[in-house]
């Protein structure tokens, strides 16, 4: 019996569809949706929103992993951990050295590398060699490019020899308090600059040709077509850069570890937060003062992810 | 004619430029590579001495510690979690673009904003979890947490957005399950997508090195990075055998990115760069 052929007045058509199919099309979809995020979802519970409560109740105690308490049956502490942390001097060297690193790294990365995507960009030879020589120190470990820094820059190294050529005196650069930090800013721009190259490229290969050639036409010369077309069209690449470049530096770790051993020295001056927060949690075993610091750190990001979010008063999609 | 093909002083500059910084990017690769081949006490010096270069430090970092072994752990650990990322990723990615199940934007906006959340401050309680789990120092417990990745389904979704919708509509209609149109119809058409996805999860696992410097606790389980770390810590007179560590590191993410570049290209410009 066809059900769309028979009119009925008491019975809607719907109850007589049901049975027909085991799921709604809407079920399925719900089913089929979830489904399909399932994997993202349990292992974001289990190995993110998890431990996040975990950790914001931890930072509110004192506890160490060697302690044979649960965590909530540790010493509750207040605020204490959180008021320790913008006491502790180390800590304060460990922030600025983190502030210190990303100003130097942020402007130096982004400049460099949206220079760099716009030569790549324009009509030139051996195009793909360019792109693909300035994109390989970012593929490269930390950890390597660390050793070779290491190597190239260490008393009697090749750098120091170059600088010889000049009359200019070396130094052991990453042994240097004064120095260390530098040196690891220029790594580190050095070992980074690829990745927002690219995302440029990427920004500038999606502005249309016919828009610089109405200005072309229009007079403007290379300068007004860059300042006044390209960077308009390319802002939300740059936000984009911008806040994944100022994430990226306040997390600085590997290079820190790696150059210093671990320790974040000479004298503190490559301690960061994150090298901070691991030796506290880890070495030290101050799991609930780690934990404090890792939300002061995650309230930095925060804060000034929003502020740029402001200034640029653009949301990428 | 004006339009002639000339060379101005402006092109050669720009060249110039060009190519030094090139010479910076790919210097110190090419310095520590001749440097891997020479004999220890030739480290130091400008010069290279053809006759003296070999592969021996290769051989010598290979029978001697457990470089083997490191590789080894590193492979199977990166595959495993680009394995997981590349089908997790995409699924999940692509039910955010084109299945309405309720809560979908609510789980939209909950990944733009975890998004923001550095990993490190999970660090300490994902290490308790994984203690109590039994995982420290296991291959579990270096894949397993890293299977998904919130910023690349967040890519992947972007690239789904931008597909055309018929093909799936005619499979549905072919009587093709969900399933069955995501990995024999969508997934095919994707591989653009699905390469930068590789190369960027494969690439940046085999060389992270704050998670696994965590977990692996015993030499045997090292990755490369953490492996090489602690080698440099020991024999760091010997630059040869160290570089040859940092070039056994290096050498085959540059190899996996020449193989796939002009794929990774393209899939940043059709994702990534869609803000």
């Amino acid at each position: 019996m066809s059900i769309a052929e028979t009119p009925n007045e008491n019975k809607p058509i719907k109850v007589k569809k049901a049975p027909k199919v085991f799921f709604t099309n809407k079920k399925r979809e719900s089913i089929d949706g979830w489904l399909f995020v399932a994997p993202f979802v349990i292992l974001t519970l289990v190995f993110l929103i998890g431990p996040i409560i975990v950790a914001f109740i931890l930072s509110f105690k004192q506890y160490s992993l060697l302690d044979q308490t649960t965590i909530l049956g540790a010493k509750s502490v207040g605020i204490d951990n959180y008021i320790k942390v913008f006491k502790d001097p180390v800590f304060l060297q460990a922030l600025k050295n983190t502030f210190v690193y990303s100003i130097g790294v942020v402007p130096l990365q982004l400049i460099i590398s949206l220079l760099l995507a716009l030569v790549v960009d324009s009509k030139i030879k051996a195009k793909a060699f360019f792109r693909v020589a300035y994109y390989i120190p970012t593929l490269t470990s930390i950890v390597a490019v660390s050793t070779i820094f290491l190597f190239l820059f260490k008393k009697d190294g090749i750098f120091n020899k170059f600088l010889s050529i000049f009359g200019i005196g070396g130094r052991t650069w990453f042994n240097d308090p004064n120095f260390a930090l530098m040196a690891i800013i220029l790594m580190a721009v050095w070992s980074s600059v690829g990745v927002t190259m690219i995302i440029f490229l990427a920004g500038l290969q999606e502005i249309p040709q016919t828009v610089y050639e109405a200005a072309e036409i229009d007079g403007a010369n290379k300068f007004q077509r860059f300042f006044k077309i390209t960077l308009p069209l390319i802002k939300p690449t740059v936000f984009f850069n911008l806040v994944m470049t100022i994430i990226g530096t306040l997390q600085m770790f590997d290079q820190a570890y790696v150059i210093s051993g671990g320790n974040g020295g000479p004298l503190n001056s490559t301690m960061t937060v994150v090298l901070y927060l691991y030796n506290k949690g880890f070495k030290e075993f101050e799991m609930g003062y780690a934990s404090a610091i890792a939300f002061v750190l995650f309230l930095i990001i925060f804060t000034l992810t929003l502020i740029q979010k402001r200034l640029f008063k653009e949301e990428p999609q | 004619m004006k339009k002639r093909k000339t060379i101005s002083p402006v092109r050669i500059l720009f060249y110039i430029i060009l190519i030094s910084y090139a010479v910076i990017t790919l210097g110190p690769f090419i310095w520590s590579f001749i440097t891997s081949l020479k004999p220890t006490s030739e480290t130091d010096n400008f010069t290279v001495h053809f006759s003296q270069l070999s592969f021996k430090n290769y051989g010598y970092i290979f029978t001697n510690f457990p470089f083997p072994r490191w590789l080894f752990n590193s492979i199977i650990i990166a595959s495993v979690v680009s394995i997981g990322n590349l089908v997790f990723n995409s699924m999940a990615g692509y039910a955010l673009a084109r299945i309405n199940f309720p809560g979908r934007k609510y789980l939209f906006l909950a990944i733009l904003g975890m998004m923001m959340i550095p990993g490190q401050v999970v660090m300490v309680p994902t290490y308790m979890l994984l203690s109590k789990l039994g995982w420290m120092n296991t291959y579990m417990g270096m894949t397993i947490p890293f299977l998904t990745n919130m910023f690349l389904i967040f890519l992947m979704r972007q690239f789904f957005l931008g597909i055309p919708k018929e093909l799936e509509e005619a499979a549905a209609i072919d009587g093709l399950g969900r399933f069955g149109t995501f990995f024999r119809i969508v997934l095919p058409m994707a591989t653009t997508a699905l390469t930068t996805q590789f190369i960027l999860v494969f690439t940046g696992n085999w060389n992270s090195f704050m998670w696994p410097s965590l977990i692996a606790t015993s030499s045997e389980m090292y990755t490369l990075p953490v492996g090489l770390n602690s080698f440099k810590g020991q024999y760091f007179q010997f630059p040869d055998q160290v570089l040859a560590g940092a070039m056994l590191l290096s050498l085959p993410m540059i190899a996996v990115f020449l193989i796939f570049q002009k794929k990774f290209i393209k899939g940043i410009a059709s994702t990534g760069g869609k803000e």
